[in-house]
């Protein structure tokens, strides 16, 4: 009852949203070096392996690359990892692990505030992410060119909008979760399916009809097609239900997310 | 003119039909170090998680600092500082760092921040350690990191959760003697022990608890005089022998409680006086002065047997 309340009364935010975003990047200044190795080296093997050695094999009707066909998925698949990451397992360290929760709520900071700040982070690292993979493949333009539209600046736009709603999925579930093994049935039931079926590594037309109508459901399917549009500069109106799609999925977890922190941490 | 940093009125917290806390009321005042002691589930924690905004009220009425906690959760933690019984410093930043990204929630201007934080690292004596991470501290370093954090927003009240619990005799004997520097400073203090060496230590009164109620309060040498007199005979010998050395000394108005084949009797102290000089051995008897931990056994102790 005061769950469903919660879901539309207006969040209960002040600066500590934006002292926990920061407390973040912090930490993210003092270990970037050692994490990026692990996560800055994966866009460059997959390409190479997708892109160049798998590649070679793949045959599309569009005429295009294959790389170019891969990359719009990429650039949307690394990035959710990295929100799922961050706002998943990383939130699930810091509410129960390490319990840095509770020290924040000590201060003026609200439950609000806490998720929100982490939320935000968790899209500023996806929004890292594609940004990264962007300039691998801009690296990789002489061998292979994925860009081939100036419109591709609005990857920028989209992968906020991806990453914030891929970070509030993950806080939701870390609000539900009781221990770290929980986070299986996140990965394995909703993370690997749609990295898998999202057509970032196929034609989704390739799949039968009911399959496609089911992968509509799936947010990630909708940040690789405007992914893919922008990319090849293929811009129409259609793409606007993709977008409505990720904001209004984005603010429904948001509020599902504050709501089960709230009833997770204030009892 | 006194303030008061606490006033609870007929405070209540439910968890369904569980009551934690049954319409307590107590004061703070403004300065003194005040003591909540009780068993495990007494209702200590609950209330301490209520009165620093982390758990709501369920009835009656609870004040901190001047506001309103139900009405104004925001304001009452920026004017009270926080030690919690668990630890949770952040692993991921250096032990200078966690105070100045604690301190930003506050948001204190960066310069503040730095001196503050320069003067709880000396205060608790963890300057060499400013760089370190904060899994290479010891216990007690780290409770006093948790002390040095909640008080650098300078808050009128200080709220410690079993504040020495697990520590080393030295390291506890440390935190005490940065608590009463405190206090000297004008640190208003409410504390939660079940340590009562430590709440004779600290506290200027106590209440103490049980099933969420207050059984007594007062100051610890009152209490002890009320509830367990002066001297206090310590008996350790099997029931049936001990039943009868009481029958034949036949002295009425002595109070006994025993816990397996420990027995502590309370009462005249002439008459306690001629038991021990009867039995006349030190390792089956002790005549001592009373202390809290009899108050604290007398008031709440048949309950620990269950």
């Amino acid at each position: 009852m005061s769950a469903a309340r919660a879901l539309v009364t207006s969040p209960d935010l002040s600066s500590g949203a934006r002292h926990v975003w920061q407390r973040n990047f912090d930490v993210f200044r003092r270990i970037w070096r050692t994490e990026s190795l692990g996560i800055g080296l994966e866009p460059w093997i997959v390409i190479v392996a997708m892109g160049f050695g798998l590649g070679r094999f793949v045959e599309l009707d569009s005429e295009q690359t294959y790389i170019q066909f891969l990359a719009p998925g990429l650039l949307a698949m690394f990035p959710m990892f990295a929100a799922i990451f961050e706002c998943g397992w990383g939130a699930f360290m810091r509410l129960e692990t390490h319990r840095t929760y509770e020290a924040v709520l000590t201060t003026p900071a609200s439950v609000d505030d806490l998720a929100t700040g982490d939320i935000l982070w968790g899209t500023t690292r996806a929004t890292f992410n594609a940004m990264y993979i962007l300039v691998v493949l801009l690296i990789l333009a002489p061998w292979a060119e994925a860009i081939t539209s100036p419109w591709a600046i609005l990857l920028l736009p989209i992968a906020l909008l991806q990453g914030f709603l891929f970070s509030a999925l993950a806080m939701s579930f870390a609000a539900l979760a009781r221990a770290m093994s929980h986070f299986g049935y996140l990965f394995n039931v909703v993370v690997m399916p749609m990295f898998w079926l999202s057509g970032g590594f196929f034609p989704l037309e390739n799949l039968p009809d009911w399959a496609q109508r089911v992968a509509w459901f799936m947010p990630l399917v909708h940040s690789v097609q405007l992914n893919r549009a922008v990319l090849a500069g293929d811009l129409h109106l259609g793409l606007l239900v993709d977008v409505a799609w990720l904001l209004v999925g984005g603010w429904v977890f948001y509020r599902i997310a504050l709501a089960l922190m709230r009833r997770r941490l204030v009892v | 003119m006194d303030r008061q940093a606490v006033v609870a009125t007929q405070l209540t917290k439910r968890f369904g039909d569980n009551v934690a806390v049954d319409g307590v009321t107590f004061e703070v005042q403004d300065g003194e170090i005040f003591g909540l002691l009780g068993p495990n589930g007494a209702g200590k924690t609950t209330t301490i998680r209520m009165i620093t905004c982390a758990s709501p009220i369920t009835a009656g009425h609870l004040v901190v600092s001047g506001h309103d906690v139900a009405e104004e959760p925001r304001l009452v933690k920026s004017r009270i500082g926080v030690v919690p019984q668990d630890e949770n410093l952040d692993p991921d930043l250096p032990v200078r760092k966690n105070l100045e990204v604690y301190a930003r929630y506050f948001d204190l201007p960066g310069d503040v921040i730095q001196r503050r934080v320069s003067e709880q690292l000396a205060f608790f004596e963890l300057e060499a350690k400013a760089k370190d991470r904060v899994d290479t501290l010891s216990g007690g370093m780290r409770r006093r990191l948790l002390i040095a954090r909640a008080l650098i927003h300078e808050p009128d009240l200080l709220v410690l959760d079993e504040p020495t619990v697990g520590l080393d005799p030295q390291a506890r004997h440390l935190v005490w003697d940065q608590l009463r520097r405190l206090r000297e400073h004008g640190v208003t203090q409410l504390l939660t022990t079940h340590y009562m060496d430590e709440a004779a230590q600290l506290c200027d009164r106590i209440v103490v608890m049980n099933h969420g109620t207050i059984l007594a309060e007062g100051t610890p040498r009152a209490l002890v005089r009320e509830h367990a007199g002066e001297r206090v005979l310590e008996l350790r010998l099997p029931s049936e022998e001990r039943d009868a050395l009481l029958a034949e000394a036949n002295l009425p108005g002595l109070d006994l409680e025993a816990y397996g084949d420990v027995a502590y009797l309370f009462g005249d102290e002439v008459a306690l006086a001629l038991i021990a000089t009867q039995l006349d051995d030190e390792f089956r008897s002790l005549f001592r002065p009373a202390n809290l931990e009899d108050v604290f056994l007398r008031l709440t102790g048949r309950d620990l047997l269950e």
